[in-house]
């Protein structure tokens, strides 16, 4: 059997972010639009791990920047879900169809 | 680098992209929900494999413990009509389809040209690496990380704060 290498875990990354990016343009629900954001961000994170082990393995930048991004993907989730339920309340409607303000 | 055996990988990465596919797929929200948990653990497990115990843990914790969580949260405080067909696809089911099937398929065909100047290296715990840069060259981001956080829970609350109209 082969070794597992680093173009393992890349090619596992790039179908994971195929899968959230399809899911985040071809949904109608805005949180199953989120979910799709959070599949990706998980494959960058991914990504960052791999390359970090496996080309410089002494010192921990993508550890570094994995974190952040766990940050940044929390507080995303969060003012995303408010936006949600506020739009909910004034419209009674998740649909990322329905939400036209902007347009004209 | 890492001596596991493939079978681990293997397994893990079935469910991962499982799951995955599973999250999109299914026409019920909450199912989506739960099966984003899976995904998160099982993306946990592929730290695991890449020895970073550390992010393992942290990704148990605030994934599938918080950001999950709270999804789930936006699914019941949003519910309307028939929870069966809470989650349909759009007008762009197909061409949305096209365009993820074509950037995989650039990737793949670029990771494949590429060659990748692979190093051994010490295999441990990630933990003390981590501490020492966190809280060495990138202690500023890190407190700049955390008023990102404080701002965006803030933000949150005041967003989506309840129906008194008189405040």
């Amino acid at each position: 059997m082969t070794s597992i290498g680093l173009q393992h875990y890349l090619i596992l990354a790039a179908i994971l972010f195929s899968i959230g990016f399809y899911g985040s343009v071809a949904k109608k629900n805005g949180v199953a639009v989120l979910m799709g954001i959070e599949l990706m961000l998980n494959a960058v994170n991914i990504n960052l791990i791999a390359f970090n082990r496996f080309l410089n393995p002494d010192v921990s930048v993508g550890m570094i920047f994995a974190i952040f991004v766990i940050v940044v993907a929390a507080a995303e989730v969060a003012v995303g879900l408010a936006i949600i339920i506020k739009i909910y309340r004034e419209r009674l409607t998740t649909s990322v169809n329905d939400i036209d303000w902007l347009k004209w | 680098m890492v001596d596991l055996s493939p079978v681990v990988f293997w397994t893990i990465s079935a469910i991962v992209i499982g799951s995955a596919i599973a999250v999109i797929s299914s026409k019920n929200i909450v199912h989506s929900a739960l099966f984003l948990v899976l995904t998160f653990v099982s993306v946990a497990g592929i730290y695991a494999t890449l020895t970073v115990d550390y992010l393992a843990a942290v990704q148990i914790l605030v994934y599938a413990g918080a950001i999950a969580i709270m999804l789930v949260f936006g699914v019941m405080l949003t519910k309307r009509g028939d929870i069966r067909e809470s989650n349909l696809f759009n007008q762009y089911k197909y061409i949305g389809l096209l365009i993820a099937a074509g950037f995989l398929i650039m990737t793949v065909y670029m990771l494949s040209l590429t060659e990748f100047p692979v190093v051994a290296g010490p295999i441990g715990s990630s933990v003390e690496l981590v501490a020492i840069s966190m809280f060495g060259d990138y202690v500023i981001p890190f407190e700049g990380a955390a008023i990102l956080l404080l701002v965006a829970m803030v933000g949150a609350v005041m967003i989506a704060r309840g129906g008194n109209k008189k405040q």
